[in-house]
């Protein structure tokens, strides 16, 4: 504890964060914080970190070194299993619906948590997700696959999601749907971790950014400065 | 050659066919989960047998109780190896799981034949079934081991609830998701590791259990797994590792067809699943129900 409590205690707390892919360093002390309810966006260009960063704080890469805490608890050493287990998940880049699974398992198979939406909730909002319920997973469009990771995590109530391009690959309309159900997870209270490379959806949705190059973080962008600065947050992406 | 004895044949193929599916499927379980070829699962296999004459010998527990302790046993004894030892191998290549399941196996093997020796003065011996299993059962054309008609019904049952168990329920959605991609399905909060160790469990336990049905049958043996397991891999080559379904009928297709064709022309008996094997190979390296591989 510090003299000086800051106002709020951020919901997740990365410091010093050095990743590594077997012989090749990969993270170079990344330090960010996203508080409770609130939208960060992770922006740079393609092989700057953003993904390694999620996948280092969920766990799931292994050879890393820092300081992750999440709700004020260190969870650097523990099996992402176990970091589930607190409220944070993640949903990858690659979608990771489960081709030997129906859409129907696919959903289920995140354990139900307290606090978690339950199948009604599911089915009410997305009730595509029903009518293709005995389908393989595989079988899906790109866009129900996106909302089948997204809402697949949430049957366990987590608090923080951290997710990693949502808008890839996928129609304007609908990335602009996925954006509303964004929007509307933060209206109840979840907050989210975004890697995006789309600079207008990012912009749209997020309240800060942090800047890749690298495998550093370069600029943090506050939601009030991002017009003044486009220009500039258009060069970090561009090739 | 008559249709009676061809009848005949197949009702043999299929006794063989029943441990080729139970051994298969386990391997095949195990296979999907843990990427490891196990070849301890004759010797494991041979466990079950052991387990249950021991069991006879020393606490004199009979058939029935045996046949649901002695697989419990085996697949106890299975999931201390994956906690002690395989763990231990995951990320390395996969030859070292080769060397430490083969290892495993001539480990096993000596072990109870030394224990035999010892402690039973045989180096192998007979296995009585129950009174209710004895006797034969007329099938129209022949007169047929009531024993043998339990070994085929019974595999049967347990290769279909396996199956059932993989592909229809929670349980088995967890099995196949930890299969497909083990890093996420850890990311949602399973325990992939506590299921990888129970997989294991069952696989081997299927194989204990073929092992006591296989003692009335074959008698109790230090090394009646270690010819069992390789004509097993054949049948494994030949379906392929992709599918639980898969496994099963090719066990019993298998059985069927090398008692057929031993029938036919008796000197191929021993090497036909073989000369099946290099069929599979050559027109369709994946086996019959497998993916190839990338496409997993």
């Amino acid at each position: 504890m510090t003299a000086v409590s800051p106002p709020v205690q951020p919901l997740l707390e990365v410091r010093d964060l050095n990743a590594f892919y077997g012989q090749s360093h990969v993270l170079h002390g990344i330090n960010l914080h996203v508080n409770p309810g609130e939208i960060v966006s992770l922006i740079g260009r393609n092989g700057a970190g953003k993904s390694t960063t999620l996948k280092s704080i969920m766990g799931v890469l292994r050879s890393r070194t820092g300081s992750l805490k999440f709700n004020g608890q260190d969870i650097l050493k523990m099996p992402s299993n176990r970091i589930a287990a607190r409220g944070l998940a993640w949903v990858p880049e690659e979608r990771a619906i489960m081709s030997t699974l129906s859409v129907k398992e696919n959903l289920e198979l995140p354990p139900a948590r307290p606090g978690g939406w339950t199948m009604e909730r599911v089915y009410e909002a997305f009730p595509i997700l029903k009518a293709r319920g005995h389908h393989p997973g595989s079988k899906l469009s790109g866009g129900e696959q996106q909302m089948l990771a997204m809402v697949r995590v949430l049957r366990s109530g987590p608090k923080l999601l951290l997710l990693d391009e949502p808008s890839e690959g996928l129609a304007p309309v609908i990335v602009q749907h996925i954006g509303q159900i964004i929007a509307e997870l933060q209206k109840e209270g979840l907050a989210v971790l975004l890697v995006e490379q789309n600079l207008k959806f990012a912009t749209r949705l997020a309240d800060r950014h942090y800047v890749y190059v690298d495998g550093q973080i370069v600029e943090e962008v506050q939601r009030h400065e991002v017009e003044a600065r486009r220009e500039d947050l258009l060069k970090y992406l561009s090739v | 050659m008559t249709i009676q004895f061809l009848l005949i044949q197949v009702f043999n193929g299929l006794v063989n066919g029943a441990f080729y599916a139970l051994l298969s499927l386990g391997l095949a379980v195990i296979f999907g989960m843990l990427r490891i070829v196990n070849f301890a699962h004759g010797a494991l296999y041979m466990l079950g047998a052991f387990t249950a004459f021991a069991l006879g010998q020393l606490l004199h527990l009979g058939f029935w109780p045996s046949l649901i302790i002695a697989p419990v046993i085996v697949g106890v004894v299975g999931m201390l190896i994956e906690r002690g030892l395989l763990k231990r191998l995951y990320g390395l290549d996969a030859s070292y799981n080769l060397l430490l399941t083969f290892g495993l196996t001539l480990l096993t093997q000596d072990l109870v034949k030394q224990v035999m020796l010892s402690k039973f003065a045989v180096s192998s011996a007979p296995y009585t079934p129950p009174d209710s299993l004895s006797g034969v059962v007329n099938l129209g054309f022949t007169m047929f081991p009531k024993y043998r008609l339990f070994v085929i019904g019974l595999a049967l049952v347990i290769c279909l609830i396996t199956w059932f168990v993989i592909e229809k329920t929670r349980v088995g959605a967890i099995i196949r998701a930890s299969t497909e991609n083990p890093g996420v399905t850890r990311a949602f909060g399973i325990d992939v590791s506590k299921w990888v160790t129970g997989v294991f469990g069952v696989g081997v336990g299927l194989a204990g259990l073929a092992g006591v049905m296989a003692a009335p049958i074959y008698s109790v043996d230090p090394y009646m797994g270690a010819e069992l397991i390789i004509t097993t891999f054949a049948v494994v080559v030949i379906g392929g590792l992709g599918s639980i379904m898969g496994s099963i009928i090719t066990g019993f297709a298998v059985g069927v067809l090398a008692a057929i064709g031993a029938a036919l022309y008796p000197p191929i008996a021993n090497t036909l699943v073989f000369i099946l094997m290099a069929i599979v190979l050559l027109v369709r390296p994946s086996g019959l129900f497998g993916l190839p591989e990338g496409t997993r």
